[in-house]
C-alpha cells in the first residue's frame, strides 16, 4: 500500500441489531482525497458501516478512527463527517441558503462568514440563483446539489454518500456522477459512497469495496474488481462471468495450473488464497470465442441464444452439463444451431483462478 | 428507497436516545400528584367516618360499604339484607349507558362509513361538520337540548302546529331524554375512531368479498365489520364510561326517578345531605367496574395481537 | 358495476345523525335574537339578550366568569401542552426504555378515569393538603385532563415527521437540544397548535371538576351557565351559549385549517 495519509480507518468493526449481526468484522482504511465506493446487494450492511461513521448507530466491536482519533465515544453533532442523505433530509421550512449554513452556524461562524461560505458552495454545484427558494420548490436534481452543498460547506473530513443518486432517473443520474465527480476531485475531501449499481461504482470511484452479508469481500480499484476478482461472490456480482468447475493441479505464487472440465491443461493467474484442489475459474463471456469441434480449451453443445442488440448471448453446455454463456460481438459470425458441437478457446489472460 | 425501508419498519426513532425518562419526569409528576395520589386518598375516604355537614373524621371504618351494599333497618339494629336502592341506581345507569351506547353505533357506524367513502376533497368537509359539535361545549349542548324538547319547547310547538299532537309531550324528566342527552352527547365520541378504522380499511377486501360472491351486506357482516372492529371497540368504549358517570345528562334532563351514578356521588358532596366517605366508596365503585371494562378490552387486544 | 362502498341507507342515516347534533344549537343560536322576553315565542330580531350579556344585572358576574374561564384555559393549555410536547419526543424519539409501556397508560390516564371520580379525587386531595379551593386548583386539576387531549395531535404528528431531518441536522453539528429546537419544533409546530386548541376548548369546557374545586365564590363559565339555568333557561344564557359556540366553532376552523395547510407541505 502507498504511504498515504488515512481520513478514515475502519477496524474489525461488528454491529448488531439484537440477534442480526450486520457486520461481521469489517475492514478498510479510506485515504485522504479518495473516492471509495461501498458496493454490495441490498441488505448487505452497506448503510449501516455508513451509519457507524456517522454515529447514527454504535458499534458493537472494533473501532473508527478519523485522522488517528478514535471517534467511538463521539455522538453525531462532534463528528467532523457529513452526510448527503438518501432522500436528502433537507429541511423543509428553511431555504436553501439556510439549509446549507445550518451547519457552520452549529460549528460557531459567524452569521456573515458563513453566508459567505454558503454561498461560495453553492456556486461550486451552481445554484447561486436558488439560496433563497424552499427545498420544496426545487427540482429532485437540484436538491441533490443542495444537500451535497450543505454537507461540504463545514469543510468535513469525510462526506458519505448514502445512494444519493437513487431518487434520480436515469437521465440525470449520468450527469451528476460527472459532476460529483469534479467536486470531489476540486474540493479534495474524501467521500464515501454507497451504492449498489456496480456501473456507478465502476465509473466513479478510485476504490471499490464489494461487500456481502456483512463481510467485506475485496477492496481495490475499480479495473481490478472486475478484471481480477478474487473471490466468486465478487467475480459473480461484478458484471457476467462463467464460473467454471476445475482442478487445480499446482499453485505456485501467483500464478496456477489447473485442469479444465474434458481434460485439458491451463496455466492461469490464481488470486490469493487459491488452492489446490476442486476450485472455479472465471471467464467473462466476451473473452470466449468458438471454435470448430475438438479445437480449443473447452466443448460445448449449443442451446440457446439471447439477441441484446450490440451483441448476442450465446447459452452452451458443458459435457458435464453446466452452462455456459459466450457473448459474441453483433456481425462477429454466425449463430450455430441448437444442437452443434463445438469448441471454446479462453483468450489468454482472460481466465482466472478464484479463491472461492 | 431501499435504504429507508429498514429505518422506517423500525418502531419508533432513537435520535434523543436516553432522555426518555427525564422527558416524561412531567407528566408522571403531574398526572401523579393531581391525578394518582387524589385517587388514593379518595380510596382512603372511603373507608373514614363521615362527619355531618361534610367532611370525615379520620376513623376508619367500612361503614360506607356496608351502606352501599347492605340495608340493617332504620335503626341498623336489623340482620343485614342486600339493599337495592344504590345497586339499582348503579344497575340502570350501567344499562342506560350500554343503550347509548347502542344507539351511538347504530347512527355513528353509517356516518362514519359514509363520511370515510366520500371522495377525499368532500370528505373534510363532512369530517369538519361531524367535529364541530365535539368542540361544543357540552353543557351548552345539553342545555340547548333541554331546551328543544321543553313541553312549551320548539319540539313540542312544532308538532301541535303540525297537528301530529294534541297536547304538549312530556319529555323532560324521563327516561327518554337523559337518554337522548346522553347519546346527543357522546355521539362524536363513537364516530371518530370508527371513522380512522374505515379510512385504513383496504377495499380491495371489498373487491375480493364481492368477487367470491358475497353481496354488499355479508360483505359488511363477514369481512367489514370484523377488520373495522378496533375502531367500534374503541368508539364503543369512549361512549360508554362518560355515559356512565354523566352528570350534566341525567342532572339537566332527567328527573328523581332518572337518577343516575353521577348525580347520586354529588349528591354527597353537596350540602347537607352529604356524605363524604359514601360518595367515595360509590366512586371507589364506579372506577372498578370502569378499569374492569377496560381491562376486558385491553385483554382482548393483545390476544387478538398475538393471533 | 356496482360501487362496493354504497349502502342504501347510510346516507340518509348520517343526514339524521348531523340533524340531531345541529338542531338544538342551531335553534337555541336562533333564539338568542329574539325580541320577545317569552324565551318560546317568536318575536322578531333583536340583539337586545347580547346587549344584556354585556351591560345587563348579571354582566359583572359572567365576565369574571369568562375571564376566569379563559385565564384557565389559556393557562392550562399551555402547560399541558408543554408536557404533552415532552412526552411525545420521549414516546416516538428516545428509544426503547422501561417504563414506557407504564408511561403511556398514565398519560391517558386522565381519559380513562371517569370525570365524576376524577372531580370527587380532586377536591378531596385538596381538602386534604390544605389548598385552598379556587383558581389555582382549577388550573391544577385542568392541566391533567388536558394533557391527553395536547398528547393526540402532537404525538401524531411528531410520528409523520420522519426523523432523518434531526439526523440530518446532528450530522452538521447540531446538539441534540438544537435538533429538536431548530427542526423538529418548527416542522411540527402545525401539531403543537392543535394540540393546545384541543386542550384550551377541553378546559374551556369543563363543568363537573371545576364544580368540585372551586370553592365558593369562584365561578367559570360553566358553573355560572350551570347555576342560572337551574332556574331555567332564560334568553340571556342563550346568547352566551351562542357566543362560546362562535368561539368553539373558531377554535375548530382555526385547527382544521392548521391541519390542512400543514399536509399539503
Ligand atoms: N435497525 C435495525 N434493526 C435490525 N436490523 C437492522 C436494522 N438496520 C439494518 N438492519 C439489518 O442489517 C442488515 C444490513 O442493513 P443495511 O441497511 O446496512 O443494508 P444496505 O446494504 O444498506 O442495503 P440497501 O442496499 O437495501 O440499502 C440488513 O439485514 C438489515 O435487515
Ligand atoms: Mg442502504
Amino acid at each position: 500500500m502507498l504511504d498515504v495519509a488515512q481520513a478514515v480507518e475502519i477496524d474489525s468493526v461488528v454491529k448488531r441489531y439484537g440477534t442480526v449481526t450486520a457486520l461481521h468484522g469489517v475492514s478498510m482504511a479510506i485515504a485522504e482525497g479518495e473516492f471509495f465506493t461501498l458496493l454490495g446487494p441490498s441488505g448487505c450492511g452497506k448503510t449501516t458501516l455508513l451509519r457507524c461513521i456517522a454515529g447514527f448507530e454504535q458499534v458493537s466491536g472494533g473501532a473508527i478512527r478519523l485522522h488517528g482519533e478514535d471517534i467511538a465515544p463521539l455522538p453525531p453533532h462532534k463528528r467532523m463527517v457529513n452526510t448527503v442523505f438518501q432522500n436528502y433530509a433537507l429541511f423543509p421550512h428553511m431555504t436553501v441558503l439556510d439549509n446549507v449554513t445550518f451547519g457552520l452556524l452549529r460549528r460557531g461562524w459567524g452569521t456573515r462568514d458563513a453566508e459567505a461560505r454558503g454561498r461560495e458552495v453553492l456556486r461550486l454545484v451552481q445554484l447561486s440563483e436558488f439560496a433563497q427558494r424552499r427545498p420544496g420548490q426545487l427540482s429532485g436534481g437540484q436538491q441533490q446539489r443542495v444537500a451535497l452543498a450543505r454537507a461540504l460547506a463545514p469543510r468535513p473530513k469525510v462526506l458519505l454518500l448514502d445512494e444519493p443518486l437513487s431518487a434520480l432517473d436515469l437521465k440525470l443520474r449520468q450527469a451528476v456522477r460527472s459532476e460529483l465527480k469534479s467536486i470531489q476531485r476540486e474540493t479534495g475531501i474524501a467521500f464515501v459512497f454507497v451504492t449498489h449499481d456496480q456501473e456507478e461504482a465502476l465509473t466513479m470511484s478510485d476504490r471499490i469495496a464489494v461487500m456481502s452479508a456483512g463481510h467485506v469481500q475485496q477492496v481495490g480499484p475499480p479495473r481490478e474488481i472486475y478484471e481480477a476478482p478474487q473471490t466468486r461472490f465478487v467475480a459473480d456480482f461484478i458484471g457476467e462471468t462463467n464460473l467454471i468447475d476445475v482442478t487445480v493441479t499446482q499453485v505456485s505464487g501467483a500464478v496456477a495450473r489447473l485442469q479444465l472440465p474434458g481434460g485439458a491443461a491451463m496455466d492461469c493467474p490464481a488470486a490469493p488464497g487459491a488452492r489446490p484442489g476442486p476450485g472455479h475459474l472465471s471467464v467473462r463471456p466476451e473473452r470466449l470465442s468458438l471454435c470448430a469441434a475438438g479445437q480449443g480449451d473447452l466443448a460445448a453443445v449449443m442451446q440457446d441464444h439471447v439477441y441484446l442488440g450490440t451483441d448476442t448471448q450465446l447459452l452452451m453446455r458443458l459435457a458435464d452439463g453446466a452452462r455456459l454463456v459466450v457473448r459474441q460481438q453483433a456481425g462477429s459470425g454466425t449463430v450455430p444451431d441448437p444442437g452443434a458441437a463445438l469448441g471454446l478457446r479462453i483468450e489468454a489472460g482472460a481466465a482466472r483462478l478464484l479463491a472461492d | 428507497m431501499a435504504g429507508a425501508a429498514p429505518q422506517g419498519a423500525s418502531a419508533g426513532s432513537d435520535i434523543y436516545r436516553g432522555n426518555g425518562p427525564r422527558l416524561l419526569l412531567p407528566v408522571w409528576l403531574w398526572v401523579g400528584i393531581f391525578l394518582v395520589a387524589p385517587v388514593l386518598i379518595m380510596a382512603v375516604y372511603s373507608v373514614l367516618t363521615k362527619e355531618f355537614r361534610g367532611g370525615v373524621i379520620w376513623d376508619f371504618t367500612l361503614a360506607a360499604y356496608d351502606q352501599f351494599f347492605l340495608d340493617r333497618g332504620l335503626f341498623g339494629d336489623e340482620p343485614p339484607r342486600i339493599e337495592w336502592t344504590y345497586i339499582g341506581i348503579f344497575w340502570r345507569s350501567i344499562w342506560q349507558a350500554g343503550l347509548a351506547t347502542v344507539l351511538c353505533l347504530l347512527i355513528g357506524f353509517p356516518t362514519a362509513w359514509f363520511i370515510a367513502t366520500r371522495p377525499a376533497r368532500v370528505r373534510s368537509v363532512w369530517l369538519f361538520l361531524i367535529t364541530i359539535p365535539y368542540w361544543v361545549n357540552l353543557l351548552i349542548r345539553t342545555v340547548s337540548m333541554k331546551f328543544l324538547i321543553r313541553d312549551t319547547g320548539p319540539l313540542n310547538e312544532f308538532l301541535l302546529w303540525a297537528g301530529i299532537i294534541d297536547t304538549p309531550l312530556a319529555l323532560v324528566n324521563t327516561n327518554f331524554a337523559v337518554q337522548l342527552g346522553l347519546f346527543y352527547s357522546y355521539l362524536p365520541f363513537m364516530v371518530l375512531p370508527i371513522y380512522a378504522a374505515v379510512e385504513r380499511y383496504d377495499f380491495s377486501l371489498s373487491e375480493a368479498a364481492a368477487d367470491l360472491y358475497a353481496d354488499s351486506w355479508t360483505t359488511l357482516r363477514l369481512i367489514i365489520l370484523p377488520v373495522v372492529k378496533p375502531g367500534i371497540v374503541a368508539g364503543c368504549i369512549l361512549v360508554f364510561v362518560p355515559s356512565l358517570g354523566a352528570f350534566l345528562a341525567p342532572e339537566l334532563l332527567g328527573g328523581a326517578k332518572t337518577f343516575m351514578i353521577g348525580s347520586l356521588i354529588e349528591e354527597q358532596f353537596k350540602g347537607a345531605a352529604g356524605n363524604w366517605p359514601f360518595g367515595a366508596a360509590a366512586s371507589m365503585i364506579l372506577l372498578s367496574i370502569v378499569m374492569a371494562v377496560l381491562l376486558l378490552h385491553a385483554r382482548a387486544q393483545t390476544k387478538g395481537d398475538r393471533t | 358495476m356496482t360501487d362496493l362502498r354504497h349502502f342504501t341507507g347510510f346516507r340518509p342515516l348520517t343526514v339524521l345523525c348531523l340533524f340531531i347534533l345541529y338542531a338544538p344549537l342551531v335553534i337555541v343560536a336562533v333564539y338568542s335574537f329574539n325580541e320577545s322576553t317569552s324565551i318560546t315565542r317568536w318575536g322578531g330580531f333583536s340583539l337586545k339578550w347580547y346587549v344584556d350579556v354585556f351591560t345587563g344585572p348579571e354582566a359583572p358576574k359572567f365576565r369574571d366568569a369568562a375571564i376566569n374561564s379563559f385565564t384557565i384555559a389559556i393557562g392550562a393549555a399551555t402547560c399541558a401542552t408543554l408536557i404533552a410536547t415532552a412526552a411525545a419526543v420521549a414516546m416516538t424519539r428516545a428509544g426503547r426504555f422501561r417504563g414506557k409501556l407504564a408511561s403511556l397508560a398514565l398519560i391517558n390516564l386522565p381519559l380513562m378515569v371517569p370525570e365524576i371520580v376524577t372531580a370527587v379525587a380532586s377536591l378531596v386531595f385538596f381538602i386534604t393538603i390544605g389548598l385552598t379551593t379556587g383558581l389555582l386548583t382549577i388550573f391544577l386539576a385542568h392541566v391533567v385532563f388536558c394533557i391527553p387531549f395536547a398528547y393526540l395531535p402532537i404525538s401524531a404528528r411528531m410520528q409523520s415527521v420522519p426523523d432523518v431531518y434531526e439526523q440530518a441536522a446532528m450530522d452538521l453539528y447540531a446538539t441534540p437540544w438544537e435538533a429538536f429546537r431548530l427542526i423538529l419544533l418548527p416542522l411540527m409546530a402545525p401539531g403543537i397548535l392543535s394540540g393546545f386548541l384541543l386542550a384550551f376548548i377541553i378546559s374551556l369546557d369543563d363543568f363537573l371538576i371545576t364544580n368540585f374545586v372551586k370553592g365558593a365564590g369562584v365561578e367559570t363559565l360553566p358553573t355560572a351557565i350551570f347555576g342560572s339555568v337551574k332556574q331555567g333557561i332564560k334568553p340571556n344564557i342563550m346568547a352566551i351559549s351562542t357566543l362560546l359556540l362562535g368561539v368553539s366553532v373558531v377554535c375548530v376552523t382555526l385547527s382544521w385549517l392548521i391541519g390542512r395547510a400543514g399536509q399539503k407541505r
